[in-house]
């Protein structure tokens, strides 16, 4: 067994965290600036941390995933990263020439007390920053908040310094994707472009992290969004975001300081939370829904209606983020599965709410562990045993111990490809997560079915 | 001393002036930075003077320039304490550290049995919050400690500090301390703050000196074997450990243990009770074995298990050093069982992979070893550099006595070790010792990675994306090895690049079947015919032939 020591009777555990359902904030942080066209992110602190996080989102997306680092020593550490970070600035508007860098703290930077404005103004007094080229920041101390924390804290940085308002409305509307992967962004995008909504997605890491391979490397491929789309938000005559926790904040920056209004939806996974996604976004554009996506719909629904006998009272355990999970488990229980663990690192005051209501006619009883770990999880497992496990990488420990199918599903997938490329997002990412689903759910039947009753037909 | 090899135009890259080529990668940046970059940046030539050129190493890593390199963490927890599988190792910080050193390495480990201790698939952390920077984190991390040995009972349990714990004060040596005594188990702490150093080097150190101070010599057990050695600085990535046991079981050599791959708490206990001790990598460990030979009297030898000829030539080392005839004919015997099925793949590799080039920029001891492997396919290095080694991995340890402290290298502990007045046991006699030294036997000794490259080769230390971009651009090598953030930058320029930290899911790669791996993955990648694809058969020919039909 490979976690042979998670012991079925679950003890009070109030301060060791043992296998986390949640990373730090600098990452998420990263990953969101890797959406900015022309943008590398800088981790103001220790090597270290930029050298976990290139690492985790490399090992995730197997692209090349650039961000360059203050490289802390002791000496920083006691006299503040000033001159870290100024050189770091020159550095690299000379050697990469990016238009954008955007910097996120550490728990070394902020226990410290390094003030990122004050040092950009004292690297453009001393000419380090071209004209033309920004410095932009956000404050990650990794001990509070998660990556999701982070992700929505550069999101909104991106208002923060770049949405302008020139006073007169533009014919275009924002969307804050959330916490989704590449593949998510390109189909949350396409979705508007079908409907013919013109849109500013932010940030966007499509045609950054699913790069196609050309033979030859650029340092800033041409996905993301560009400095003068982010600019354009401040005039767009509405804010669409998506997930409360990573979008909310950018999208309530953008209402306060362009006054762009915002309408916060949960993350279009599955059908009831893609219909009011699309939904908002025909009511908000005045648009009319074309039959390519009544199309999409009908054959998501198609789906569930042929397959239904395989999802119905099936028990499921899930961990990863709240967007997701929130999203994730209305979709379940509109199929009639029965999500009964669910568990996340990161804290949402509503969480616990949301997730209640939605499964308040699951006819079973519902652990929700926020914030948990995966170690409290499996303890639930080893109580109350599930017929399918929804989460990263790490639950593959649970599910090879515990004989349970997974769909890998969140952050990190560090064992299989595919978040990049194909969304689970919209109504064809439904179509992709219900595949996902059959496909080891009805493996699993293949492998344990008698002889006799082995079917050819399912 | 060896000088370096003279072998004008035998790189394949006589085209390429390795002056200019360092001049091109100096030249778009800051003139201070190409200053200090130019001291890592060595054309390996030394005209009349047979030694090999001095090598900036080890020095701070330039803010912004994008580097390879990791933190003190990493090189502590992540390297050198995270492959035992019987230790609870607590991470002492925010969340990040503890998960992201979370089974990353490939550091394989078997127990056993089904009811022995294996901790490596667990992430262990005090996950430190806002309040515990402001008012500290000890009691914390000390309800943390309690809790793990609550739940698991283990025999010991370490505590890894991060960059906060070491600013905020938090004394985690005396919570160590104090729980060891509370729970009659082994509780131990290091101050390896990300911050310390200059890279993950100096982690390794602080590693180095915690598992010495803590639980080296702590069982005196004698057991049995009768050719007993440590494999030090081997980290059984992908198996390698498992390889290299398997052929020192085959020559009758014990194992008492190995720092750390696949290896126990006990092991490293019993560790001051082998009789040699023997280094793979040469950066990471080599603390552990100088403080043991003054301590217990146990020497040491530099070995290198990754190349079949290195392979055998180290098997061919040990026996010697134990001076046993027996012994000496065992490992002939294992040798000429094991190398012809390996030099029959190699040659067969070597008619696809002869005079590709390959370069290495990675680790501390790997960028040196696997020219070995390279070379024994036909296949010339012509670039390498290490990550985080100092000038004694590059130039050899007769640069030792010359090389300064700076603020970086001060900051991290020189254990004062002594004798041990009852345990202190030379292993041979100083007439023994001289004896073989005069016959050629070398102990402690390494001589590095340039002696043994060719002239012209470029060797960069803490090498920049930006110079990679460069050299691949330059050179346009067959293979580049690095690590994972390096990995599809190249290979999205066209060229395969193998992982020399994590194998690529691959290995193992040392010992002899290891070396047939890594022939065939070499091999295989060199001649893959993805390669091929890159242009669409529109992009070759984009000439129209036809119009539309229905035009």
């Amino acid at each position: 067994m490979l976690l042979r020591h998670t012991p079925k009777e679950i003890t009070d555990r109030k301060i060791l965290t043992i296998n986390p359902a949640k990373t730090c904030q600098p990452i998420g942080a990263m990953y969101a600036a890797l959406g900015i066209h022309n943008c590398l992110p800088h981790s103001h602190g220790s090597q270290g941390c930029c050298a976990y996080h290139r690492s985790t989102l490399t090992r995730h997306y197997k692209e090349p995933v650039m961000a360059a680092t203050s490289s802390f020593t002791e000496g920083a550490s006691v006299f503040g990263g000033q001159a870290n970070l100024v050189q770091a600035i020159d550095n690299i508007f000379t050697i990469y020439e990016p238009d954008v860098i955007a910097v996120h703290t550490t728990c070394l930077s902020e226990t410290i007390g390094d003030d990122i404005p004050q040092i950009a103004r004292k690297a453009e007094a001393d000419g380090k920053i071209p004209p033309g080229k920004y410095v932009i920041h956000v404050n990650t101390p990794s001990y509070v908040g998660t990556h999701v924390t982070g992700f929505a804290g550069m999101t909104k940085a991106m208002v923060d310094y770049f949405a302008e308002s020139a006073g007169k409305k533009i014919n275009q509307i924002n969307i804050i994707p959330g916490y989704v992967e590449p593949s998510d962004m390109e189909e949350i995008r396409r979705i508007a472009e079908v409907m013919g909504v013109r849109t500013v997605l932010f940030p966007d890491t499509s045609g950054v992290l699913n790069r196609p391979q050309t033979g030859k490397y650029d340092m800033f491929p041409p996905g993301g969004v560009t400095v003068e789309a982010l600019k354009s938000t401040g005039n767009s005559q509405a804010t669409i975001a998506l997930g409360q926790l990573a979008s909310g904040p950018a999208a309530r920056a953008l209402d306060s300081k362009c006054k762009v209004p915002c309408e916060i939806l949960d993350l279009p996974i599955g059908l009831k939370a893609t219909d009011r996604f699309v939904d908002t976004l025909r009511r908000t554009a005045g648009t009319d829904v074309p039959d390519t996506i009544n199309i999409e719909r009908g054959r998501l629904l198609d789906i569930i209606t042929d397959m239904h006998q395989y999802f119905y009272g099936k028990k499921v355990a899930l961990a990863g983020d709240p967007d997701q999970l929130i999203a994730l488990t209305e979709f379940l229980v509109s199929i009639d599965m029965w999500p009964i663990h669910i568990v996340s690192g990161t804290v949402d005051k509503d969480f616990q709410a949301r997730i209640k209501e939605i499964t308040q006619y699951v006819p079973h009883p519902v652990n929700v562990g926020i914030p948990g770990d995966l170690f409290l999880l499996h303890q639930w497992i080893k109580n109350e045993p599930v017929d399918l496990l929804v989460g990263n990488t790490y639950m593959k420990y649970i599910s090879r111990d515990e004989d349970i199918p997974l769909v890998r599903f969140g952050f990190p997938v560090l064992d299989r490809i595919g978040h990049g490329y194909f969304p689970t997002v919209g109504y064809r990412g439904g179509m992709r997560l219900l595949e996902k689903i059959l496909d080891v759910l009805l493996d699993r039947q293949d492998r344990d079915a008698k002889e006799e009753s082995f079917e050819l037909v399912m | 001393m060896k000088a370096v090899k003279e072998e004008p135009n035998a790189l394949g890259i006589e085209t390429v002036d390795p002056d200019e080529v360092k001049q091109t990668l100096l030249a778009k940046v800051p003139t201070k930075v190409a200053r200090k970059r130019a001291k890592q940046i060595v054309i390996n030539k030394t005209g009349e003077d047979p030694e090999v050129p001095e090598i900036g190493a080890n020095t701070r890593t330039i803010p912004g320039i994008i580097t390879q390199r990791g933190c003190t963490y990493a090189g502590c927890k992540g390297v050198i304490l995270g492959p035992t599988r019987d230790i609870v190792n607590i991470t002492h910080g925010p969340i990040g550290c503890g998960f992201y050193s979370w089974l990353t390495r490939r550091n394989q480990t078997r127990p056993a049995g089904p009811d022995d201790y294996n901790f490596m698939t667990y992430c262990f952390s005090t996950d430190m919050q806002e309040s515990d920077i402001v008012f500290g984190g000890e009691k914390k991390l000390r309800t943390a400690i309690q809790e793990a040995y609550d739940l698991f009972k283990p025999k010991a349990i370490s505590i890894f500090s991060t960059c906060p714990v070491g600013l905020i004060g938090d004394d985690v040596h005396s919570v160590a301390r104090e729980m060891k005594e509370k729970l009659g188990i082994n509780v131990f702490a290091f101050s390896c703050e990300g911050y310390k150093g200059v890279s993950q080097s100096a982690g390794h150190h602080i590693a180095n000196n915690g598992i010495f101070t803590h639980v080296v010599g702590l069982d005196d057990a004698v057991k049995g074997g009768k050719y007993r050695i440590n494999l030090l600085g081997e980290y059984n990535i992908g198996g390698d450990a498992f390889e290299i046991d398997r052929i020192l079981e085959d020559c009758g050599i014990t194992v008492v243990s190995t720092f750390s791959g696949n290896s126990s708490y006990d092991e490293f206990a019993n560790a001051h009770t082998a009789d040699l001790n023997t280094i793979m990598c040469h950066r990471s460990i080599n603390y552990v074995a100088e403080m043991m030979e003054t301590k217990f009297g146990i020497p040491w030898i530099k070995i290198n298990f990754l190349g079949a000829k290195a392979c055998a030539k180290s098997l061919r080392k040990i026996a010697r050093y134990f001076e046993d005839a027996e012994l000496i004919e065992r490992v002939e015997e294992v040798i000429a069982r094991e190398l012809p099925e390996v030099e029959k793949v190699a040659e067969e590799v070597s008619r696809r992979c002869e005079g590709k080039r390959a370069m290495l920029f990675v680790g501390g001891s790997r960028a040196h070893h696997y020219q070995e492997l390279f070379a024994e396919i036909g296949m010339k290095t012509i670039c390498a550099g290490y990550e985080f080694a100092h000038r004694d991995d590059y130039e050899g340890r007769k640069v030792l006595p010359f090389l300064k402290v700076d603020a970086d290298s001060r900051n991290i502990e020189e254990l004062e070790v002594h004798a041990d007045p009852e345990r202190y046991r030379p292993r041979k006699t100083a007439e023994d010792m001289e004896r073989l030294q005069s016959e050629g036997f070398r102990f402690k000794d390494y001589d590095g990675m340039m002696p043994e490259m060719m002239k012209n080769t470029l060797v960069i230390d803490d090498i920049s994306q930006h110079e990679t971009e460069k050299l691949l651009e330059i050179y346009k090598p067959d293979v580049f090895c690095a690590g994972i953030k390096e990995k599809f930058a190249v290979q999205k320029s066209g060229i395969p690049m193998k992982q020399l930290h994590s194998y690529d899911s691959g290995g193992p790669y040392a010992g002899f079947r290891g070396a047939v791996n890594f022939y065939r993955e070499i091999d295989r990648m060199v001649n893959s015919k993805v390669w091929k694809y890159i242009k669409a058969p529109w992009q070759e020919s984009p000439e129209l032939t036809a119009r539309y039909a229905c035009d």
